[in-house]
């Protein structure tokens, strides 16, 4: 009776073992199965003039995504340079008063905003800035990408300035410094791999972003580096090529598809390669 | 704190008044450099909130509570409705997160539990990171390629019109999306449990499994299910992925193959070519949403909180 139970338990437990390994194996499958397709579709579409030329007419075969490529690095930048100095500058802040009440506001806030739909960035940016401006900009693109990396940026700069140790910071002020400089001479550089961390998950997390663009940066079929002007960016270009009925579009979608996932990879990374290298140790 | 100890070097030596000044400029400068920056931060926050009402404060006027309380959504006849969307709303990203949890669950057992460290435990989170890094765009454009004929055959053996596109097709590859994010949450929560507990329920004689389901599950119920409602205000807030599969339908749905839209999609579908009222009514449909995810969201969080301070 007992001998019984005990094989019933045991083999309960190999069952349950299974089906969590089988149900967690199966995940993997659409994975594979996705990034092959990208792989496959993607790289014979690859060559210097997909990367390097303008695209062609409606219908014709060949063309290249030069002016979305474009679009994406300077909507990132702009992104990069609203929203870096504004994130540190908060988590220093929230750093040096953990217990006030505006920072509690702010971590709350900073939460809240993480949370909001991409596409209410989109909406919320065009009144802002489109309908002012009376015309759809890869400033209002870079305007809503940079709102979405705020929180990133605060919360992985926050993580870093908590681990540097209260001591640096006494030894500098011990010896006279005023604040502002023991920040910026011995708290920034010790966090540095910490914010740098942070700025490259925010641009892998904005890389890949379409709903905040479609009312901003809008698409642009042509090359423009003018920042009051519409520009196309790579999930414009995917979004748009993919719900068109053209298959040569289609397989361009496929190697702009292909170049954003290996971005974004490659961002990743870039970035495990940062924590592991330059972790704060003291 | 910094300003205090500006103010007390004030009146130490006076033959360095001047240099003195000058760095309690600079530190006062940058003191306040940061507190607008937080600010600032606060303020965006506010001001997004501010804007929605305020531009769809003239929809209220014109048609009262309506948009709460009829069912059409017809922008050529100055109808507006948020009840479809909502509908389409909760359908899907409910029904993703049905299809997400087993998945996900058995992924943060295998992570929390069976496979912590090793060679086959890495391989697991990078796949979840890998799944969690794919822009919405091309979940969407792969179940346009891969999914919906799929669905399609499935329709057509089951004798209806083979859309392909739909609420359940939707929900599939919401699901895809949101297992990563379900999983790492509800990893971290499974690591959480203390040691002591699984290893007086092991020195008991109990098998795996039964610590799974008499230990581990009760004690992090409420961490774990938090984790389902941060990925459920994911699921309601996805656009793209959502847009290009849900078939764009401003109907209730009557079923999960049938067409709908959320309130993200219709947005993304309709704003670009909008006008008048029915910006106005976007508008007040993204005001929706944002309250929506926000309440998720703060619930979610909450319990995550009382979780941990419990834990």
């Amino acid at each position: 009776m007992k001998d019984l139970s005990l094989k019933k338990r045991v083999f309960k437990e190999r069952l349950f073992r299974g089906g969590v390994f089988f149900l967690a194996s199966l995940v993997v499958v659409p994975l594979a199965l996705l990034l092959g397709y990208i792989v496959k579709k993607g790289i014979g579409v690859i060559n210097w003039d997909f990367l390097f030329s303008m695209p062609a007419g409606v219908g014709e075969s060949g063309g290249g995504i030069v002016h979305s490529l474009a679009g994406t690095v300077m909507l990132i930048v702009i992104a990069v340079i609203l929203s870096v100095p504004v994130a540190v500058a908060t988590a220093l802040f929230i750093n040096d008063h953990p217990k006030n009440r505006i920072s509690r506001m702010i971590r709350f806030t900073v939460d809240m905003l993480q949370g909001i739909p991409s596409i209410i960035m989109g909406i919320v940016v065009y009144l802002w800035v489109v309908l002012p401006m009376k015309n759809f900009s890869s400033l209002a693109g870079g305007v809503a990408l940079g709102i979405m990396m705020l929180p990133i940026v605060i919360k992985s700069t926050e993580e870093t300035l908590k681990m540097v140790p209260e001591s640096l910071k006494e030894a500098s002020m011990a010896l006279g410094a005023p604040y502002y400089k023991t920040v910026l001479h011995v708290i920034l550089p010790a966090g540095l791999s910490g914010i740098l961390t942070g700025v490259l998950l925010g641009v892998s997390r904005i890389a890949g972003e379409t709903a905040p663009l479609l009312f901003t940066a809008f698409g642009n079929p042509f090359l423009n580096t003018d920042i009051f002007k519409p520009v196309d960016a790579l999930p414009l270009l995917i979004y748009n090529y993919s719900t068109s009925p053209y298959p040569e579009w289609h397989s361009l979608a496929w190697g702009a598809s292909f170049i954003l996932v290996a971005f974004v990879l490659i961002l990743n990374l870039i970035t495990r390669l940062v924590v592991k290298k330059w972790q704060i140790k003291y | 704190m910094t300003m205090n100890k500006a103010g007390h070097t004030r009146g130490a030596g006076q033959g360095s008044a001047a240099l003195l000044s000058s760095h309690q400029m600079k530190e006062k400068g940058f003191s306040s450099f940061l507190l607008m920056a937080g600010v600032s931060v606060l303020l965006v926050l506010g001001a997004f909130f501010v804007t929605l009402v305020l531009q769809s404060w003239p929809l209220f006027r014109e048609t009262g509570l309506g948009f709460f309380t009829t069912l059409r959504w017809a922008p050529m006849e100055n109808e507006y409705s948020v009840l479809p969307f909502l509908a389409g709303t909760l359908m899907t990203s409910l029904l993703s997160i049905l299809i997400a949890f087993p998945f996900s669950m058995a992924l943060s057992i295998l992570l929390g539990e069976y496979l912590k460290t090793g060679p086959f435990a890495a391989a697991f989170k990078s796949v979840t990171e890998l799944l969690a890094g794919i822009p919405s765009v091309i979940y969407g454009f792969w179940g346009i390629m891969i999914l919906m004929p799929l669905i399609q055959s499935l329709q057509m053996k089951l004798g209806m019109i083979p859309y392909g596109v739909g609420v359940l097709t939707a929900s599939l590859i919401l699901s895809l999306m949101i297992i990563p994010y379900a999983a790492s949450l509800g990893r971290d929560v499974i690591s959480m449990v203390p040691g002591e507990l699984k290893e007086a329920a092991y020195a008991m004689g109990a098998t795996r499994s039964e610590v799974v389901f008499h230990v581990i599950l009760p004690y992090a119920r409420s961490g774990i299910t938090a984790g389902f409602f941060l990925a459920l205000g994911r699921a309601v807030g996805e656009t793209m992925a959502v847009t290009m599969l849900i078939g764009n339908s401003n109907f209730i749905p009557r079923g999960i193959f049938s067409p709908a839209n959320t309130m993200a999609s219709v947005i993304a579908n309709e704003f670009g070519e909008a006008d008048g009222l029915h910006t106005t009514a976007l508008i007040a449909v993204g005001l929706v949403l944002m309250i929506l995810t926000g309440l998720i969201n703060s619930a979610g969080k909450s319990i995550m909180k009382r979780f941990q301070v419990g834990g």
